[in-house]
């Protein structure tokens, strides 16, 4: 190796390693800081305690909250999945004009469903729903603003897949919704882990949504609960902070882990190429 | 069992393009039948309609004495197996064969217990519990057919059964296929491109062409009369010799050879006044032709090209007329590049056909 090439080599590592460390610290921080018995906005080796999260189970509403984050996000992405899976099949076997279209115009709306630009027209129509308030409002929010991009991840695994699979199953006199049962779905599910997953994560890491539908800190989310750790001066309670945090981050950690598991991307094969 | 009667069945894609045109056919309860053709003839269509996977445009299919062109595929009681064998790739192999079981809601206990034996009678019994992606390309096809057999359908269809197998097992795998359609004794129906495997495997054989079949016969009709130029030209692992000629007064001349009617006798199966004189196409099979024979009918030209096909040589001559004639040449009598030599078609082999293609019948 040529002197010139160490240096680009030792300039490069050198890039990379601060990179890494830029990105890693907030992560440092969410494991360290909840352990420390004063922690601060700053990373360092930690006196260790676990008084926090003592501080932690006696706030009312931290638990409670996490239980309605898993309540939105498990509603949510149970209607987006059914759905995404009846939509994406239809889509993708049957032929009408303007489907695309359809499609791409819906992906495009979708991301001002779920954005701040609709705020407003979605908080009035939950009012004349009379749903604000009501967890099925938030939950019908995120079903319709994340459904588009999950119909069209779906329909892109239900597209690759070939159809002598589903005619081989119609020949046997299977109905459509039997297809879909038995063939395609258990074929596509690393499609269906896919968007339960991104859904569930969607929703969890939600906050202005839930912010503005709901009322009662009872019902409330835990990204919404997490703006409510405050001292009485107005300052932030990082020792609760930052115990909620990781409390918060674990979850979809935790999911990650399992999916990756249970629905990693096989595939079997029994088509013959 | 049953026989399928289609009857002046077109099939026009949405776009314009008829891929069947009008086609009749009948096909004999307990037959094994090819569709045979090159692609884009329209045999796969025509496969898919009688599954019901086409919707026919117009005229109607029976199956038995049912009228079935309106019937969804699985009424039909017909079994179909696929191309790439469309094996559900989450299911075991036991569950794959118990599948038509499961639509026919059969207890689970039971089906498993039949396909279990379905699957044994192909030899898979050790390979039940495996998923179709751990089986060989064999033995995937038998799980196949084990598969379209557990249903008990009156017809079995087969689109291009043996096209995923290697060339080796493609043998095996034809007279197992075979040996198994006699002992079921249930009408199937296979579609294939390749002229050998229909000739191997079928009772009958429909040539299609656009959409339209050109001729229907045994195997034995097909290769020995092929009743235009079409087939003459498809059927026959060497491409049949196709010359163009002249009829006049009872002489046939192909460039500078001739041969007169009398002279010809056994020769060839056209008969004097059966057409009137004109431009004609005289055909002959390079298996049925010598070099440095002698006949009615020589062609007296150099070598070109040999090809060895293992136990013979393909021999390539040009003609003086500048015309290409090949003949297959058993081992041991083989000529050299270059080398002056006659060839001449062995007496009864030779077929003429008229302007339009159609074949001269004595």
């Amino acid at each position: 190796m040529t002197t010139r090439a160490v240096l680009r080599r030792l300039v490069l590592t050198a890039f990379l390693g601060l990179a890494t460390a830029f990105w890693a610290l907030p992560l440092l921080w969410l494991v360290t800081a909840p352990f420390d018995r004063r922690p601060g906005l700053t990373v360092s080796w930690p006196d260790w305690t676990l008084e926090n999260f003592q501080r932690l189970a006696d706030n009312p509403y931290a638990f409670s909250s996490l239980k309605n984050s898993v309540i939105l996000a498990g509603g949510s992405m149970i209607g987006v999945t059914i759905l995404a899976a009846l939509a994406a099949y239809s889509l993708s076997r049957v032929r009408i004009p303007g489907r695309n279209a359809l499609l791409y115009g819906l992906l495009l709306l979708s991301s001002i469903v779920t954005g701040t630009a609709a705020m407003v027209p979605i908080f009035q129509l939950m009012f004349q729903l009379n749903l604000i308030d009501d967890r099925s409002g938030v939950i019908l929010v995120f079903i319709g603003g994340l459904l588009p991009a999950a119909i069209f991840i779906l329909k892109d695994f239900m597209d690759a897949t070939p159809k002598s699979y589903e005619e081989s199953a119609r020949v046997f006199g299977a109905s459509s919704m039997q297809v879909l049962r038995h063939v395609m779905l258990p074929i596509v599910r690393p499609g269906l882990a896919t968007i339960a997953v991104w859904t569930l994560v969607n929703v969890w890491s939600d906050f202005l949504i839930s912010y503005i539908l709901l009322r009662d800190p009872a019902k409330i989310p835990a990204g919404v609960v997490m703006y409510t750790f405050y001292s009485e001066g107005g300052q932030a309670n990082l020792p609760l902070i930052s115990a909620f945090s990781l409390v918060y981050a674990l979850p979809v950690v935790a999911l990650y882990l399992f999916v990756n598991r249970r629905y990693g991307f096989r595939f079997h094969g029994g088509i013959k190429s | 069992m049953a026989s399928i009667h289609i009857d002046g069945l077109t099939k026009v894609y949405p776009g314009g393009v008829t891929a069947i045109d009008g086609l009749d056919l009948t096909i004999a309860d307990g037959s094994f039948f090819a569709l045979l053709g090159p692609s884009g003839c329209g045999k796969t269509t025509l496969l898919r309609t009688i599954a019901g996977l086409e919707a026919a445009s117009a005229g109607t299919i029976h199956i038995g004495e049912r009228d079935v062109t309106v019937l969804s595929p699985g009424d039909r009681n017909v079994a179909m197996v696929f191309q790439d064998y469309a094996l559900f790739p989450h299911m075991s192999v036991n569950e794959n064969i118990a599948y038509p079981l499961r639509i026919k809601k059969i207890g689970r206990a039971e089906r498993t217990l039949k396909a279990n034996e379905t699957g044994a009678a192909l030899g898979l019994e050790a390979l039940m519990e495996r998923r179709p992606a751990e089986l060989s390309g064999g033995q995937q096809q038998r799980v196949a057919l084990a598969r379209a057999m557990a249903c008990q359908p009156s017809v079995f269809l087969l689109d291009e059964p043996l096209s995923n197998l290697d060339a080796r097992l493609r043998l095996e795998a034809r007279s197992f296929l075979k040996r198994l359609q006699r002992e079921l004794g249930v009408t199937t129906v296979f579609v294939t491109h390749d002229q050998s495997e229909a000739l191997a495997m079928a009772d009958q054989i429909a040539v299609m062409e656009k959409g339209r079949i050109r001729q229907l016969g045994t195997p034995s009709e097909i290769f020995r009369s092929p009743s235009n130029t079409f087939v003459a030209n498809f059927i026959g692992s060497t491409p049949m010799n196709l010359l163009p000629g002249v009829l006049r007064g009872g002489t046939l001349r192909v460039g500078s050879a001739s041969v007169d009617h009398e002279a010809a006798g056994a020769l060839a199966a056209w008969s004097a006044g059966s057409v009137d004189d004109g431009e004609v196409t005289v055909a002959f099979r390079p298996e049925y032709a010598r070099v440095d024979g002698d006949g009615p009918l020589r062609f007296t030209g150099t070598v070109e090209t040999l090809e060895n096909l293992g136990a013979s040589v393909l021999v390539t001559t040009r003609t003086d007329d500048d015309q290409r004639v090949q003949a297959v040449v058993p081992e041991g009598e083989e000529v050299d590049v270059g080398a002056s030599v006659h060839v001449a078609p062995v007496p009864g082999r030779i077929l003429v056909y008229d302007a339009q293609g159609e074949l001269l019948r004595p």
